[in-house]
């Protein structure tokens, strides 16, 4: 296969092709950094309140179990979109309720379910977290996922 | 072995093979856990498991290619390493951070992004780490041969640490936090230690084949190239879905298909070199290993990887049980096959001993890859019913998991036979032999 081409030519091709697609790669993701900013996702919404929900997330490992935008482990739902499946996009009181209230109910203890554990969120934090799925339920992922998770 | 210093690669190995036994048991606590939900989920909920098995073998691989470095560097720069001293310190730092992350975690100490879930001192100590050891390598470096198997592990590695930076940029938007949270996790595993991969085959193939240098360096450069320019803009296909412009469904899909072309380059390459070899080299069960890597690793990473890359179809499976049939297969075979060939081929080096327990070992490699690839399939045959199920039919998640759940035991019993060989493995390599060298 490469019978026809000197070391040291292959090794020209290696670095200036790698640096090629390299800057490539860092000026397109700095292009996307900015569609993040301006297009993507509401800057101008993303509080404090949103900021300490995210903490809240990841404090508990969420991500072990669930997924968000499709990224993370897939013992649990995708959460992406569980603002709107707790009815959060039309009245925000029964979005946080919901999403309180059943926060509360765990775990189960149902034998033979799946049992997510008892947090010991503050109601601070339960406020915050609903305040986090609230943006990124409003975060333009192209159609994704295919149906929201209901 | 022809350096003294080559020795430091032994604890490296040691520790590496302790943490490869832990991450399997993690494994298999989280895959009963998938059959008997109620299992430990009080004391040790899935979350904390899924952490140590996933963390653990982020640890063991790294220790693995710490012990690869000190172990080849020597003999490819021709001179021993700059500081052995710096070595020991690393190692134990290492792995006192590993050790105090995974106790971390049962008492629910951790960070919350997926697979850098370590608390930032240990992220610093990280860096430290990762520090020490390529001012270490890169001093050998400078005062021996650089050759070009020591120059792309050294790049490797110095990419490796470079890009694990953004695991400290940790944006409140969500979006821009998945962004830049695959520059660790793809460009790591998808970029910079391909290169990692290729020079360590390249090293044993040299070692082993008796081919000639010139030709073997030769491919090398054109498979890390390969890696490089298709996963470079391969990273796309981790922005079909996550906020980032439309763009990346079209650069994603054709950049990551041609992901697959470096791992075919692999398979033929080692093929190609080991055949032409005339040596006949008495470790077989190292030729054994380096050969299984690049079959599994082109299946795993590449065949299993455009399976679900395309965003057309990403659109429908991301993040179901094919993403896990694809992470299984490919870190298994790519990276953990690597480590373990390299290691069954400098053991007996380190030992002061023949090769030894060949026999066993070979068997380990069959036990360890049939479970893995059963493991595969089961995941597969589950990813493709969810897809089906969750994103054409609309289902729900929870009572998808039950139309489920046979595979979910089928990948527990072949997640068994992998320990199984696991523990072999550990064994063949470890105990004293008995065996004379197979002719």
């Amino acid at each position: 296969m490469s019978e026809g081409m000197t070391k040291t030519a292959a090794r020209n091709i290696f670095f200036g092709g790698t640096i090629f697609f390299f800057v490539i790669f860092v000026v397109l993701t700095a292009q996307s950094h900015f569609y993040i900013l301006e297009e993507s996702t509401d800057v101008s919404t993303l509080t404090a309140s949103v900021e300490r929900g995210k903490r809240v997330w990841e404090e508990n490992a969420c991500i072990n179990c669930h997924t968000l935008f499709g990224e993370g482990a897939y013992f649990a739902p995708e959460l992406g979109k569980v603002w709107v499946k707790f009815g959060g996009a039309d009245d925000p009181e029964t979005g946080r309720e919901t999403l309180k209230a059943w926060m509360n109910a765990m775990p189960t203890g149902i034998e033979g379910r799946r049992q997510m554990p008892q947090f010991n969120l503050t109601d601070q934090e339960h406020e915050d977290l609903a305040a986090f799925f609230e943006w990124i339920s409003r975060v333009d992922t192209q159609n994704w996922p295919p149906k929201p998770a209901e | 072995m022809k350096y003294q210093t080559q020795k430091l690669a032994y604890p490296y190995f040691i520790a590496a093979m302790g943490l490869f036994v832990a991450q399997v048991l993690g494994g298999a606590i989280a895959g009963t856990i998938y059959v008997f939900p109620n299992f430990l989920s009080e004391i040790m909920p899935f979350n904390i498991i899924r952490m140590i098995h996933t963390n653990a073998l982020i640890v063991w691989l790294l220790m693995g290619f710490f012990g690869a470095a000190y172990y080849l560097i020597p003999e490819e720069a021709e001179t021993e390493i700059y500081s052995p001293k710096l070595a020991w310190i690393q190692f134990w730092l290492f792995l006192f951070g590993a050790a105090a992350a995974v106790v971390g975690y049962l008492f629910g100490i951790h960070e919350g992004r997926e697979f850098l879930e370590q608390p930032l001192w240990i992220k610093v100590a990280i860096v430290v780490v990762a520090l020490m050891f390529l001012f270490n390598i890169t001093m050998t470096l400078l005062k021996g041969k650089k050759t070009v198997v020591a120059i792309i592990l050294t790049m490797g590695l110095w990419g490796l640490a470079l890009f694990f930076l953004f695991a400290f940029y940790n944006p409140s938007n969500l979006a821009l936090d998945k962004m830049y949270w695959w520059y660790v996790v793809h460009l790591w595993v998808e970029g910079v230690w391909e290169l990692i991969l290729a020079s360590i085959l390249a090293f044993m193939l040299i070692k082993m084949t008796g081919v000639d240098r010139e030709v073997i360096e030769k491919w090398l450069y054109v498979i890390v190239g390969l890696a490089l320019f298709s996963g470079l803009l391969g990273t796309g296909h981790h922005y079909y879905w996550i906020g980032t412009p439309g763009y990346w469904q079209w650069l994603g899909s054709i950049f990551s298909t041609l992901e697959v072309f470096p791992f075919l380059a692999m398979v033929i390459f080692s093929f190609y070199i080991v055949r032409k070899g005339n040596r006949n080299h008495p470790n077989k069960a190292a030729i054994l290993w380096i050969l299984g890597c690049t079959v599994l690793s082109f299946f795993g990473a590449g065949v299993w990887g455009f399976m679900h890359t395309l965003a057309p179809i990403n659109y429908y499976t991301h993040g179901t049980q094919i993403t896990a049939s694809h992470g299984h297969l490919a870190f298994f075979g790519a990276y953990v096959m690597i480590n373990l060939a390299i290691i069954t081929y400098a053991m007996p080096h380190l030992r002061g001993q023949q090769p030894y327990n060949q026999t066993l070992n070979m068997w380990s490699f069959w036990i360890m890859c049939s479970g893995m690839c059963f493991m595969t399939f089961t995941l597969t045959a589950a990813g493709v019913l969810q897809t089906h199920l969750e994103r054409v039919m609309g289902l729900d998640f929870m009572e998808v998991q039950e139309q489920i759940a046979l595979f979910y035991w089928m990948r527990l019993g072949s997640g068994v036979v992998v320990i199984l060989g696991v523990l072999l493995f550990v064994y063949a390599t470890f105990s004293k032999g008995k065996e004379k060298q197979a002719s």
